[in-house]
C-alpha cells in the first residue's frame, strides 16, 4: 500500500482534503461502504403506493426483489410529500415483513380456550352460514304500521377508514343487498 | 400537526420560512408548538369560547372583509322573527323539547322559509340517524324564491346582527375565565388572524379529532367557518379550513361510506317513516325547484340504484327502492355495542379496527364482543378486539371467563397496503391509486377478495330463494372480472363502477352532470365521477410535481371533478376579478368568456359573473355569477345555519359533558341537545351544578404520538416504533405533581367511573395549570394508542370513557373528560372492580342515577 493510498484511507484526511468537510458523504465511506449497494438500485420491480398510516397520503415507492418487499422508500415525485416519510411511514417495511404478522387463518370455538387452525376456504363458508342464520333470525320485514324495513340488526360491521375505496364500496354494496344497516368505521370514530 | 401529521407540517414550515406566522392552540405544548410563534394553553374542550371571542372581536372592530361578505355569505339575509338566542334563554334556543332534550327548528329558518330539512322540523329524528353528517358534500334544502335581505347588514332580524348580539358577551375576559388564556395572548392571536386576512393575505385554519371527539364537535368546526367566512378566507389560496384526518382512507369512507345512515355520496339511506317511497326519499334531498347543483338529486340516486341493481332496477319499480333497510333511529357503532351487551346483535365483523382500544369505552366493547355468537376480525397482527376472551382486562377482572364465553371468533389474515391495488383518499379529496408490489403471505387477502367471494358463496348458497328477502341479494349486480392464482377481483372494475358509466354502452361517464335519472346511467359514487374519465384511471397519474404547477393537477385525482380548492370562485371578486394579484386564482376572462386559473374552476366554466337568473329558473341555471357557493341551496356560505343543525343555528359555549366547572355563560351546563345513553353501565362522572364533581377534579385531555398510529396494530407490533415510544404514560405539571404526590418515571393511575388505568408519570412543564373561573385547574395528558398485545402493550385511555355524542355526527366525546389520578399502580383482578365501585360511592352514583341533561329552566326568558 503506497502512502497516498494509505492517507486516503483515512476519513479524516479525505474530510479536510477533500469536497466533503462536513464528514458525512464520500469522506466517510470505508472500504467496505464503499462496495456496498442499495437495495434500491438492485430491485427486480418497484411499485408507485401511498403511506397506509394518516391521511396525508405521501408517496411510497416500494421495492421488490425475488418477490418480496426489500425496501419502502419515500417517493421524490410527489407533490404532497417530496421523498419525506415520518417515522411511521419510514417503518412501513417493518409492517409489511414483520414476523409476527398473521398469515393463517385462526379459529377459537365457542368456549374454546385456545386458538385453533381452520382453512381458509371453510372458514368463508362458515362465516356465509352464520350471516344467512343470523339474518334469517332477525329479519324484519315491516314496522308496526306496515312500512317496509326489509332489513337486519342481527350483524354489524366496524371498519373502513384503513381499506381502499373499491373495499369500502363492495362492503356496503353488498351488506345493503343484505339489509344490514349497522355498517360503520372510524369516520364514526 | 407536527406530531400527527409531520410529512404534512412540512408545508407550514415553508410558509413560516416565507414569512407566515404560526399559531398552536392545544393543552399540551407538542412538537408542534416547539416550531410555531406563538403557543397558546386551553382548557380542553373550551374552543368555542376561545373563538367566539374572535369572532366578537371581528365583529365590534369591523374587521370583515365586508365586499366578501355581503357578497358570498348569507350575512344580509333576514331569519324569522320568532327565533330566540341561546343569549336570550340561558343557553337554549327557541324550539327545545324539554321532554326529548331536543329542537323543533322552525323558528330557526329565514324568514317566510318552510322547513326543509330531511326528517322536517323535529330534530330528534335527525339526531338518532345523525342526518347533518349528509351535508358533508352540500348544504340542506331551502324553498325556491329570494331570500329578504338587507344589503347594509343593519336590520337587527339580518344574520350579521344577530351574529353580532350573539357574541357580543365573548370579551378577552370571558375568554380568560373560561379557557384560562390570558387576554394579552388572544389579543395577539385576534390581531394576527384579523391582519392577515383581506384583499391581499389570506389565513388557514387547520384541525384535526381535537375539534371532531366532543359533544359539541361539529360546532367547535362551525366557530371556525363563521371566522373564515367572516375574513374572506373561504375558497381562496392559503385559505381555508383544512380537516387533518388521522387514517389513510377516512376521507374515502366517508365519501364511499362504511356509515349506517349514508349511501356512496352523500345520500341518505333511507329511514322507514320519512322515506316510505322513492319520491320521498328523492325529494328529502333537494327541495323542489331547488337552486344549485344539489338539485340534481334524483339522478344521484337513481344512477346509484342502476349500479346496484342493474338490469333489475327500472322506473317500474322505483329502480328497486325497496330493496334498501330503512333506519328507525340509531343504529350507529355505539348504539350497537350496547346492542351487543343487550344481546340484539349475533354477529360483528372488524375489519383494520380495533374497538377493544379505540372506541370510547373500552370495558364496554369488550364486554359487548363477548356476549357476540360470532366474530369475525380481519387484521393484519393480532389485536386486542381478536383475543379479548383469552387476555383482555375483564379476564383479569373475572367478568369474561374463557369457558363460559361463548363468542366463536374467526381471525382471518389482511393484506397490507402493498399486497393490493386500490385507491386512498387523502385528507384534501385526493385519490391516489396504489399499484401492487407482491402478492400477500399466506391466507391474508384484501377485502376486496374478502368481500367479493363471501358475497358469492352467501348468492350461491341462497341461489333458488323463493323468499322475497332474498330477492335484493340475488339481484345485486356482482360479477367483477377475477384473476390471478387466488380469483382476485378487479379493483380497476370497482372504480370504474364507482365513476359511473352509460347502460347502454359501458362507456364511463366524464362529470356527474352526465349522470340521469331515466335509468341510463349507473354511477356509484356521484362525487366520484371523473375519477374514471375516458376509460383512464385518473387517480393513478403520477406526472412528477417539480414538472408541472404549484397546484399539480395530474396528480392524482381529487373529487369533485378534479378541483382542489373547493369554492374557488370565492378567489375572483363578485365581477371576477381576483380579489388581488397576490392572491389570484380563479379569474373570469373576457376574450375567452370563461373562467380560467391554475385550478379547475368550482363554477360553471362559462356563466358570467354578471349572470342574473331567470324569474323561477332553477338548478345551476338558479345560481348567478357571483353565487360561489354553488352546492348552498342559497349559493352562501352559511355563517348562522337556519337547517341542518341539532344543537342549535349558532355555536356557542356548553361545558364538555364531564366538567369540572360552572358553565359561565348559562346555567346550561353542557349540549342539551347531546346524545345520551343514560344506562347503569355508562355512567359519567358528576359535573356541576351535580354534586360530587369534586372526586373527578382533573381535566383529562387524550392525543396521539408520531410514532403511534390511532388503536396502535399498525404500530405497536413494528420494532422501530416500540422502540421509539416503549411504554404507555401519562403527562402530568410539576404543579399536580406535587398536590398528588406523583413521581417522574415513577407509576400513577387514573380514574373514572368506567375503569382505572396505570401509567408511568411523566411530570413536565408541556402541561400548563390554567386560572380557570377564579381557581387553579389542572389539566392531564394521555396517549391512547396502548392495549394488551403487541410489542409494547399498556393500559387504554379509552377504558377511562364513557359514552356520550356530539348530536349532529354521533361522534362520542373522547377528547375531555374528568378524572382523578393517585401515585402508584391500580388494583388488579377483581380488586379493580370494587375500587371502581368505591368511587361510584364516593360520587354518589348508584345504578338508577341519570345525569341532569337540561340544567336551566327552560321556559326562563331573560
Amino acid at each position: 500500500m503506497g502512502v497516498r493510498t494509505w492517507l486516503g484511507s483515512w476519513p479524516v484526511y479525505r474530510q479536510l482534503t477533500g469536497s466533503d468537510p462536513l464528514g458525512l458523504g464520500a469522506a466517510a465511506k470505508s472500504a467496505r461502504s464503499k462496495e456496498l449497494t442499495a437495495r434500491t438500485e438492485t430491485a427486480d420491480s418497484v411499485a408507485r403506493s401511498i403511506c397506509p398510516y394518516c391521511a396525508v397520503g405521501c408517496g411510497q415507492r416500494v421495492y421488490v426483489k425475488d418477490g418480496q418487499v426489500t425496501q419502502i422508500e419515500g417517493d421524490p415525485d410527489s407533490p404532497i410529500s417530496r421523498g419525506r416519510l415520518c417515522p411511521k411511514g419510514a417503518a412501513s417495511k417493518n409492517l409489511v415483513t414483520s414476523e409476527l404478522r398473521q398469515q393463517k387463518v385462526r379459529y377459537r370455538r365457542p368456549y374454546g380456550t385456545e386458538w385453533e387452525d381452520l382453512d381458509l376456504a371453510t372458514a368463508m363458508d362458515m362465516i356465509a352460514d352464520r350471516v344467512i342464520a343470523a339474518r334469517d333470525a332477525t329479519w324484519e320485514d315491516v314496522d308496526s304500521d306496515g312500512r317496509p324495513l326489509h332489513r337486519t340488526l342481527g350483524f354489524a360491521s366496524l371498519g373502513g377508514a384503513t381499506l381502499d375505496n373499491e373495499e369500502n364500496y363492495l362492503i356496503k354494496k353488498l351488506f345493503t343487498a343484505l339489509g344490514a344497516l349497522q355498517i360503520e368505521n372510524q369516520a364514526r370514530i | 400537526m407536527a406530531e400527527c401529521h409531520p410529512v404534512g407540517f412540512q408545508w407550514v414550515m415553508e410558509a413560516k420560512d416565507r414569512g407566515a406566522t404560526v399559531i398552536h392552540v392545544d393543552p399540551r405544548f407538542t412538537r408542534t408548538s416547539a416550531l410555531a410563534d406563538r403557543y397558546v394553553p386551553i382548557r380542553a374542550g373550551t374552543d368555542i369560547a376561545f373563538l367566539g371571542g374572535i369572532v366578537n372581536y371581528i365583529l365590534a372592530n369591523e374587521l370583515d372583509f365586508r365586499e366578501y361578505v355581503l357578497a358570498y355569505t348569507n350575512a344580509a339575509t333576514i331569519i324569522s322573527e320568532d327565533f330566540r338566542d341561546a343569549e336570550d334563554i340561558d343557553g337554549l334556543f327557541s324550539g327545545f323539547k324539554p321532554d326529548r332534550h331536543a329542537y323543533d327548528s322552525t323558528t330557526w329558518q329565514y324568514e317566510g322559509q318552510p322547513t326543509l330539512t330531511a326528517g322536517g322540523a323535529d330534530t330528534n329524528n335527525q339526531r338518532a340517524t345523525a342526518g347533518p353528517l349528509l351535508h358533508e358534500s352540500h348544504g340542506p334544502p331551502l324553498a325556491a324564491g329570494d331570500h329578504r335581505r338587507d344589503e347594509t347588514l343593519r336590520d337587527p332580524r339580518c344574520v350579521y346582527q344577530i351574529l353580532k348580539r350573539h357574541f357580543a358577551r365573548y370579551t378577552p375576559e370571558v375568554v380568560e375565565a373560561t379557557c384560562g388564556v390570558s387576554r394579552e395572548a388572544f389579543q395577539a392571536v385576534c390581531e394576527a388572524w384579523t391582519r392577515n386576512s383581506g384583499r391581499e393575505r389570506t389565513t388557514a385554519l387547520v384541525y384535526s379529532v381535537g375539534w371532531t371527539q366532543h359533544s359539541v364537535g361539529v360546532q367547535y368546526i362551525r366557530t371556525g367557518a363563521i371566522i373564515q367566512a367572516l375574513l374572506g378566507n373561504m375558497g381562496r389560496p392559503g385559505g381555508g379550513i383544512l380537516a387533518l384526518r388521522g387514517h389513510a382512507s377516512i376521507q374515502g369512507s366517508t365519501d364511499v361510506p362504511t356509515l349506517f345512515n349514508l349511501l356512496p355520496g352523500y345520500l341518505p339511506m333511507p329511514h322507514h317513516a320519512l322515506h316510505p317511497t322513492f319520491d320521498a326519499w328523492v325529494g328529502s334531498m333537494s327541495a323542489p325547484d331547488q337552486k344549485g347543483f344539489w338539485a340534481s338529486a334524483r339522478a344521484y340516486a337513481t344512477s346509484l340504484l342502476k349500479a346496484y341493481w342493474g338490469d333489475a332496477a327500472t322506473a317500474d319499480n322505483d329502480y328497486c327502492y325497496d330493496y334498501l333497510p330503512r333506519m328507525t333511529g340509531d343504529h350507529g357503532t355505539y348504539e350497537t355495542a350496547l346492542s351487543m351487551i343487550d344481546g340484539t346483535v349475533k354477529g360483528y365483523f372488524l375489519l383494520g379496527q380495533n374497538p377493544a382500544v379505540g372506541s370510547a369505552h373500552g370495558r364496554a366493547q369488550r364486554l359487548g364482543m363477548a356476549n357476540l355468537d360470532w366474530l369475525v376480525v380481519r387484521d393484519l397482527f393480532m389485536i386486542e378486539s381478536a383475543t379479548f376472551w383469552k387476555d383482555g382486562p375483564e379476564v383479569a377482572t373475572g367478568e369474561v371467563v374463557p369457558e363460559r364465553c361463548a363468542t366463536e371468533v374467526f381471525f382471518l389474515p389482511a393484506a397490507s397496503h402493498v399486497e393490493k391495488e386500490g385507491t386512498f383518499t387523502q385528507t384534501q379529496r385526493l385519490l391516489q391509486w396504489r399499484e401492487k408490489a407482491v402478492e400477500p403471505p399466506g391466507d391474508a387477502r384484501s377485502e376486496l377478495w374478502f368481500f367479493y367471494h363471501l358475497g358469492r358463496i352467501i348468492r350461491r348458497k341462497l341461489a333458488g330463494s323463493t323468499q322475497a328477502r332474498d330477492r335484493a341479494i340475488l339481484d345485486l349486480t356482482w360479477d367483477y372480472p377475477e384473476s390471478g392464482a387466488e380469483s382476485d377481483p378487479s379493483a380497476e372494475a370497482v372504480l370504474k363502477e364507482l365513476n359511473g358509466y352509460e347502460v347502454a354502452t359501458g362507456k364511463p361517464l366524464s362529470t356527474y352532470v352526465q349522470a340521469r335519472d331515466d335509468g341510463s346511467t349507473a354511477v356509484g359514487c356521484w362525487i366520484y365521477t371523473g375519477v374514471y374519465a375516458d376509460g383512464v384511471n385518473q387517480a393513478a397519474r403520477r406526472k412528477p410535481g417539480s414538472e408541472q404547477s404549484w397546484v399539480a393537477l395530474e396528480w392524482g385525482w381529487s373529487w369533485p371533478l378534479n378541483r382542489r380548492i373547493l369554492y374557488n370562485r370565492a378567489s375572483a371578486d363578485p365581477q371576477g376579478r381576483p380579489w388581488s394579484e397576490r392572491k389570484a386564482y380563479i379569474r373570469w376572462d373576457d376574450k375567452q368568456g370563461k373562467w380560467i386559473g391554475p385550478d379547475v374552476p368550482d363554477f360553471e366554466p362559462t356563466k358570467h359573473p354578471e349572470y342574473r337568473p331567470p324569474e323561477g329558473a332553477t338548478g345551476p341555471a338558479g345560481l348567478a355569477g357571483d353565487d360561489a357557493f354553488i352546492m348552498q341551496a342559497d349559493g352562501k356560505a352559511w355563517l348562522y345555519v337556519p337547517s341542518g343543525l341539532i344543537d342549535g343555528p349558532l355555536p356557542t359555549h356548553y361545558e364538555p359533558v364531564e366538567s369540572p366547572i360552572r358553565n359561565p355563560l348559562y346555567g346550561q351546563q353542557a349540549n342539551p341537545a347531546r346524545r345520551a345513553y343514560q344506562r347503569p353501565d355508562n355512567q359519567l362522572n358528576p359535573s356541576p351544578p351535580e354534586a360530587h364533581s369534586d372526586v373527578f377534579p382533573y381535566v383529562l385531555a387524550v392525543g396521539r404520538l408520531t410514532e403511534h398510529h390511532t388503536a396502535g396494530g399498525m404500530s405497536r407490533n413494528l420494532r422501530y416504533l416500540a422502540e421509539l415510544q416503549p411504554a404507555m404514560f401519562v403527562e402530568v405539571s410539576p404543579e399536580l405533581a406535587a398536590e398528588r404526590g406523583l413521581e417522574h418515571l415513577g407509576w400513577a393511575h387514573l380514574v373514572t367511573l368506567r375503569s382505572a388505568i396505570e401509567a408511568r408519570v411523566v411530570v413536565t412543564e408541556r402541561i400548563t395549570p390554567l386560572r380557570v373561573g377564579g381557581r387553579v385547574l389542572h389539566q392531564i395528558w394521555v396517549p391512547y394508542h396502548w392495549g394488551g398485545q403487541g410489542l409494547t402493550r399498556g393500559d387504554s385511555a379509552n377504558d377511562l370513557f364513557g359514552i356520550v355524542l356530539d348530536p349532529n355526527v354521533l361522534i362520542q366525546e373522547n377528547k375531555v373528560g374528568t378524572c382523578d389520578i393517585r401515585p402508584g399502580r391500580r388494583p388488579t383482578g377483581p380488586a379493580l372492580r370494587d375500587y371502581i365501585a368505591e368511587y361510584h360511592r364516593r360520587a354518589g352514583v348508584t345504578p338508577e342515577r341519570r345525569s341532569p341533561i337540561v340544567t336551566t329552566d327552560p321556559h326562563r326568558e331573560d
